[in-house]
């Protein structure tokens, strides 16, 4: 008797949230069935699609125990970045007059090289000298704000090639251009995470960074590298809700540094640093928009809303840090 | 007033698997400086913090002025007029003198239910008690401007203006500078003269000659018996410290040594207070041991040999190759390993598996394409070691954190040994480990010694370096005091000789 309620206990720490989404999921779709339905399905899944490439960047700096606030501020400039590459040839507002539009890939790419860079130089700061991730990502965050105001000119764009908007509309079996990036960045990092040695690296750093530098790692090369790769990706995500919207702006990705750090945590990505994996970034991100979307499904006050999510980063946190902490 | 003001009779203290203190007794005149000696680990710290309440006792008896008293906490010790002088003193640094000396008893002025700090009556009282031990310092400067010496004139005015009766220094002049410790001495013989008893724990004779009247030597947690120490020589000291039996429960290993494998020649650290001008040899299929007390920096000179602090000038050399020790990857490379004293702190990979944690020192020498990890061969490499080490593990993914320390250490082993380096530097091989696993961590170094590995041991247990060394060097203060390559020379009487050399 004592060992099954022991069990149950052990059961509700580790899977206490998404049995939560699982009923609200359930009970949202019975009350309105549309909830379930393949287009609002489809619908969640680009929604979900950047989000968890912002998620699978942010989980590398909190499995080293980091954080990275400059996330928002990196996808604003990818955003805008992709967005001045990819305009019209004849767009009335062109960025730059006259120019012609670039090859989307090669704009993929280049916004991810340019983000990568602001990222490395946050690292930097971080490996090198030492400064705290939550104070080096602060700092970059206002000066990538601040850099995406003056190239921008704070005008929003618009008027974008039809191969970079297609991205959004288009599908491949059934399933978004956008979602088949997400699926493709995730196999990418697991294979990161997993078969790398930096990735190894990574959690060893997570674990114990002391005890990782007398292990031979290279400690202050890795953190560079996590930087930099997180940063990249944020870029490949403001690439992605440019293309969603059709436009950007320097507002583009504003707060979603801390949507993707609480969904890393609800999905088990901990705090403490040393453990998470890919699938809990998938994980928390999903439960994050199945939250969102089954609450405005339920007709529950928007501003309410934000409460649950609140609530749900509470107990989310404080059933991670139990299952590793009270044990000792 | 009765002879003794202080006097623990009887004092016994388990930790889990050890025996600390073992019917212990100290006796404490007024007015004078009680000498409390031993090795490490003979028990010293633990009495005290049995005294100041900081452990429970689970036998024994306390009397101060002949009254028996229980003390239950440090906050009891101190109103019972008890004050200690810790080893490592633990300020605020970043905060004021007088703020360190009444934290948490800031004097307060009562406006109704609001309490304010009273700084005019703090500052004033800082620097009235200040006086008291000779001392002139602003109480409104950061603790921080002052040095060691100067912040431990102010734990002993702290002390002093708690009126405490019983005042113990633990190791008071480790890092002091000698004309600070002939401060800290005028400061105790005016302590004396007012007759406050003081208990005064070093390693240093020549220190404690000089200051103390009585002497009481302790020895694996036994009390071996008190005297006048006018009437001791140091060699008498040492004798008493270390008569113990030996036993012989350490494996066989007959030493064959080879050609040199890793030379160090006048290693100096950045610091000025570690160590200095350090040479030394180690030969291939050899023990080399190094002995000294607690402090002696022999932990700062291995982890500078591998690349965690910083060296100011002298050489590494491996294989007759310069190592630039920068960090520890690059010692690795060269062909070290080193097994840190630390384990939780910068050994194990907590969180991780046994096969991360051993797989972490041999990513780079086992990738497919370059780049890709073989966790084929990994995996092969780590269930090897779980087999040859007999590391206690349902599998190979289950965290290090759940095994037991010797499972944890033979784990680090097994990290360095899959890396196959020609040093192997272990730091307190055996410290926080069972009797059983203990022995098989000896069986492991004589197997890696017969192989030809050279092995360096820091060790603080006696009988682990004489038992386990073919060669010994003994480290004090910072410097390699003495050498003893012959096993007729490797005696306790030598090792202690050598580490007290100050």
């Amino acid at each position: 008797m004592n060992k099954k309620a022991f069990n149950f206990k052990d059961f509700m720490i580790n899977y206490g949230v998404i049995l939560i989404i699982v009923i609200l999921v359930i009970f949202t779709g019975i009350k309105s069935p549309k909830f379930l339905s393949s287009s609002n399905l489809l619908n969640l899944l680009l929604n979900m699609s950047a989000r968890l490439v912002i998620a699978l960047g942010i989980a590398g700096c909190v499995i080293t125990a980091g954080c990275d606030l400059s996330a928002g501020r990196i996808i604003g400039l990818g955003g805008c970045l992709a967005g001045i590459l990819l305009q019209k040839a004849d767009y009335a507002n062109r960025f730059i007059e006259g120019g012609q539009p670039m090859n989307i890939f090669l704009a993929a790419i280049i916004v991810m090289l340019v983000c990568a860079c602001f990222g490395a130089v946050t690292g930097s700061f971080i490996a090198f000298l030492s400064v705290p991730p939550f104070i080096s990502t602060l700092a970059m965050m206002e000066i990538v704000y601040g850099l995406n105001l003056l190239v921008t000119n704070a005008t929003p764009l618009g008027g974008y090639v039809k191969a970079y908007t297609d991205l959004a509309s288009g599908r491949f079996l059934m399933i978004p251009y956008l979602v088949w990036i997400a699926i493709f960045i995730g196999v990418v990092s697991w294979f990161i995470f997993n078969m790398t040695r930096h990735g190894k690296y990574m959690y060893a750093i997570g674990a114990n960074p002391q005890a990782a530098e007398v292990a031979g790692v290279p400690v202050k090369l890795t953190m560079v590298m996590i930087y930099a790769k997180a940063a990249a990706f944020y870029g490949l995500a403001g690439f992605m809700l440019g293309a969603k919207s059709g436009g950007a702006s320097v507002n583009l990705g504003l707060g979603y540094e801390m949507e993707a750090i609480a969904a890393c945590t609800i999905g088990g990505v901990s705090v403490t640093g040393g453990r998470g994996k890919v699938s809990s970034a998938v994980i928390g991100v999903a439960v994050f928009e199945f939250l969102k979307a089954a609450l405005q499904f339920l007709g529950v006050n928007a501003n309410a809303q934000w409460i649950a999510l609140g609530v749900i980063i509470y107990i989310a946190i404080s059933l991670d840090i139990r299952k590793y902490v009270a044990k000792k | 007033m009765a002879e003794y003001y202080l006097e623990l009779k009887g004092v016994s203290k388990s930790f889990p698997g050890v025996k600390a203190l073992d019917n212990v007794s100290l006796s404490v005149r007024p007015g004078t400086v009680h000498a409390l000696m031993g090795e490490n680990g003979a028990g010293k710290s633990t009495l005290m913090k049995c005294l100041f309440g900081i452990y429970k006792m689970d036998a024994g008896e306390v009397y101060i002025n002949g009254q028996k008293v229980t003390i239950n906490n440090p906050d009891e010790a101190m109103k019972m007029g008890i004050a200690m002088v810790h080893q490592e003193l633990q300020p605020v640094l970043p905060r004021s003198v007088a703020e360190n000396m009444y934290l948490g008893r800031f004097p307060t002025r009562n406006y109704g239910p609001l309490k304010v700090i009273d700084h005019k009556k703090m500052y004033e009282d800082t620097t009235r008690w200040l006086k008291e031990v000779g001392m002139d310092f602003d109480p409104k400067a950061p603790l921080s401007t002052l040095s060691i010496g100067q912040m431990q004139s102010i734990e002993i005015a702290k002390a002093v203006s708690h009126e405490a009766k019983v005042i113990i220094f633990d190791e008071p002049t480790s890092s002091l500078s000698e004309k600070e410790v002939d401060v800290l001495f005028r400061i105790m013989n005016d302590l004396r003269s007012r007759g406050v008893a003081m208990i005064y724990i070093s390693h240093k004779m020549d220190e404690i000659k000089k200051i103390s009247d009585d002497i009481t030597i302790m020895r694996d947690g036994t009390y071996v018996g008190t005297w006048p120490a006018a009437e001791m020589t140091t060699d008498q000291i040492i004798a008493r410290m270390v008569g113990r039996e030996l036993t012989n429960v350490y494996p066989d290993h007959p030493c064959k040594p080879g050609e040199v494998i890793l030379e160090c020649r006048n290693v100096s650290s950045i610091h000025e207070k570690s160590f200095q001008d350090c040479s030394f040899k180690v030969k291939k299929g050899e023990i080399v041991g190094f002995g000294g007390l607690v402090g002696a920096q022999r932990t700062e000179l291995m982890e500078a040999i591998f690349g965690m602090r910083g060296i100011k000038s002298g050489e590494v050399i491996i294989n007759g190759q310069k190592v630039e020790t920068k960090n520890p990857r690059r010692a690795m490379n060269a062909g070290e390993g080193l097994i840190t004293e630390d384990r939780r702190g910068n050994g194990i990979l907590g969180c991780l598996s046994i096969k991360d944690n051993v797989g972490i020192s041999v990513y780079d020498k086992n990738l497919k394409a370059g780049f890709v990890l073989d966790h084929g061969k990994i995996g092969q490499i780590v269930s090897d070691s779980i087999d040859k080490l007999r590391i206690k593990t349902p599998n190979a993914q289950e965290a290090i954190a759940n095994l037991s320390g010797g499972n944890q250490q033979k784990v680090i082993i097994a990290r360095w040994l899959a890396n196959d380096p020609d040093v192997l530097i272990m730091d307190e091989p055996t410290r926080g480990i069972d009797v059983g696993a203990k022995h098989e961590i000896y069986e492991i170094m004589v197997q890696l010694q017969q192989q030809g590995k050279a092995i360096i041991m820091i060790s603080s247990e006696m009988a682990e370096l004489l038992g386990m060394s073919d060669r010994i060097y003994v480290m004090c203060n910072g410097h390699i005091r003495g050498e003893i390559t012959e096993p007729k020379d490797m005696t306790q009487e030598k090792v202690m000789h050598y580490a007290t050399m100050f």
